[in-house]
């Protein structure tokens, strides 16, 4: 079952939470909604749902128009972000509510409810109450509950962000195998881009109520569409100059800006890990300091002419060689990307 | 403890920490313990047999019963208009909300007798609602109806308030889960915000129980504490020490403090249970 979100706009008093927005989602896709917290991906999901509606614009699932149905009468699975699990009753009661109030008969709701905990491992839990149970155990008792009406689209609000590091490791895998065995079309909220990346098909990030850009990870990675795009997505440097004879130069760095008058002002963004740099004399700048994160490596220099520059590398790279603070490198860059200045640079 | 070393915080402050106790002690015996105590010993020296008799040949046990009745209405009413009111004023937005919101603590601000007073003024003689009142020949000043009339008032805010802090702790999510499964708002009360704001419910009838058994002003006032038609429990011990017929005075309240301490561990152990659930 696709879903169409098309040009919604949503406003709380004078604040403007999505601004037209249009999704497409493809059926039995899963797809996630990217971005910093606030920035109204929420807010989208709970209009796909039909918990708000939107001032303007609509959504079309499956072809349907949606809009005048209440949420109860849309069928799409919904996990909160706390999970909202029913407090006063037991795990099988919880899953079973979805069912219960649609007055299936009593002998197949108790079926798919045991199918459903043993689906999702939860086994020996069923009459424990949710104060009873652990953050991850919560997650999949709301998860099931969701599926138990077998929705046609199940929607997850920041699913991982009350778990710990370790568990939202495991669970995020398990989602993403979830997903494959039931094909139910499928949105996430995050605003943890690794956890958009190694878990959806389809990635659309959200800034400030706006679309910034969809696509598959890869593409979505590889070819950031606006500045923001480039610097939610890691860790980038940022140089700003003005176009001449086809070229932006900054200190010793050149790319090409083609179809771009001359004197036009431009930001230059690159990608700290789109780097390379090895010792040389007498190169172009020189670094400052080396950071170790763990299983990479930053390296802080100054460039002749431009100013900071930071470059991340795995620990072991062959790069790294001989790289210490105080010694000069030479720089090569592999890809860069350019935009538009802002009329209003933010400050520093 | 042999300890060498006894703790010197203690050894030096125990004066003053007896001093302390012994100030408590004494302050909660003027308070409580004198009082209560002076009635049951009173309740004691007439004998309890004598007292029970007593308070029927004056006529208590009706007045008793009055109370009873008008306590278990007001539970009942204001159970079902504080829910509806607490549903309302908290998860709706509308115009007049704040005032509205304001105005639930009015019966706690006013004293009772003013309450009283007013409502002789709507429904007594020669006021606001004596037109309509007659043309439907009701009776409502002096008699039955304004008993429960002042006590539903005087008793409003308790299940509205307590039920009006559990909505905002427990938030929508829960509905909203449940409407997401396909749940109708009638289903959604029943089955989810009901069972969820339970303890503030039984709470506040506890609160509300209390009070109407007690209320003494307001149905003083608007029902003039008629002998066998509008007198009840408190207003019959006023009318007993009035006349002289101390014993059944001193029964009455006793039966009530009985009452009260009986409503205070229901509270105790709802608000424990309550603490040992969330």
């Amino acid at each position: 079952m696709g879903i169409r979100v098309e040009h919604i706009t949503k406003r709380f008093g004078s604040f403007v939470a999505v601004q037209d927005v249009s999704l497409q989602i493809r059926p039995g896709e899963l797809s996630a909604l990217l971005g910093p917290s606030g920035g109204g991906k929420s807010t989208i999901l709970r209009i796909i749902s039909g918990l708000e509606t939107a001032d303007e614009g609509r959504v079309v699932i499956d072809g349907q128009s949606v809009d005048h149905l209440h949420a109860r009468a849309r069928n799409i699975g919904f996990v909160f972000q706390h999970y909202a699990l029913f407090r006063h009753m037991t795990v099988a009661q919880n899953i079973g509510f979805g069912l219960e109030v649609r007055k299936a008969p009593k002998e197949s709701r108790r079926r798919r409810v045991a199918d459903l905990i043993d689906l999702l491992g939860l086994q020996g839990l069923e009459d424990r109450l949710p104060s009873q149970l652990s953050g991850g155990q919560r997650q999949r008792v709301a998860v099931a509950r969701a599926l138990a009406p077998e929705p046609k689209v199940l929607l997850l609000d920041e699913p991982f962000s009350a778990v710990d590091a370790q568990v939202r490791e495991e669970l995020r895998r398990w989602l993403r195998r979830l997903h494959d065995d039931l094909h139910v079309t499928s949105i996430f909220v995050t605003h943890d881009q690794s956890e958009a990346f190694s878990v959806a098909d389809r990635v659309f990030i959200i800034n400030e109520g706006r679309l910034e850009q969809s696509g598959t990870p890869l593409e979505v990675l590889d070819d950031p569409a606006t500045e923001f795009v480039a610097r939610f997505l890691g860790e980038v440097n940022v140089y700003d100059g003005r176009v001449h004879e086809g070229f932006l130069r900054v200190g010793p760095i050149e790319v090409a800006a083609r179809d771009v008058a001359d004197g036009t002002p431009m930001r230059m963004i690159l990608r700290a890990y789109d780097l390379k740099l090895w010792r040389e004399e007498p190169g172009v700048g020189v670094v400052r300091r080396v950071l170790l994160l763990g299983d990479r490596v930053k390296v802080e220099a100054v460039l002749d002419g431009a100013g900071p520059l930071f470059a991340q590398f795995p620990r072991r790279s062959s790069l790294l060689k001989g790289i210490e603070p105080g010694c000069r490198i030479a720089v090569e860059v592999s890809t860069a990307r350019l935009y538009p200045l802002p009329a209003d640079p933010p400050g520093p | 403890m042999s300890d060498a070393r006894p703790d010197p915080f203690r050894t030096r402050w125990l004066p003053r920490r007896v001093a302390l106790l012994a100030l408590v002690v004494a302050w909660m015996a003027l308070l409580l313990f004198v009082p209560l105590g002076s009635l049951g010993v009173g309740v004691w020296t007439f004998g309890p047999l004598a007292v029970l008799d007593q308070i029927g040949e004056a006529g208590g046990w009706p007045a008793l019963g009055r109370t009873v009745v008008v306590a278990i209405v007001s539970v009942v009413l204001n159970g079902v208009v504080g829910v509806a009111g607490a549903i309302t004023l908290v998860r709706h937005r509308f115009w007049g909300r704040r005032l509205l919101d304001m105005l639930v603590d009015l019966p706690l601000a006013v004293s009772p007798v003013m309450t009283g007073l007013a409502f002789l003024l709507v429904f007594g003689r020669g006021g606001l609602a004596e037109p309509l009142l007659s043309a439907l020949g009701w009776k409502i000043t002096f008699a039955f109806p304004s008993l429960v009339l002042a006590t539903v008032f005087v008793t409003l805010p308790f299940v509205l308030r307590e039920v009006s802090h559990v909505l905002v702790e427990l938030g929508t999510d829960e509905e909203a889960a449940a409407a997401t499964l396909g749940a109708s708002s009638r289903q959604t009360f029943w089955r989810i915000t009901l069972p969820n704001i339970r303890h503030g419910l039984t709470y506040g009838s506890t609160l509300t129980l209390a009070r109407a058994l007690g209320e003494f002003g307001a149905v003083l006032v608007v029902g003039g504490a008629i002998e066998g038609r509008t007198d009840t429990a408190t207003t019959f011990i006023f009318t007993a020490v009035d006349e002289r017929h101390e014993p059944a005075a001193y029964g009455m309240a006793l039966i009530l403090a009985a009452l009260s301490m009986a409503f205070l561990v229901v509270l105790e152990r709802l608000k424990r249970r309550q603490a040992r659930e969330t």
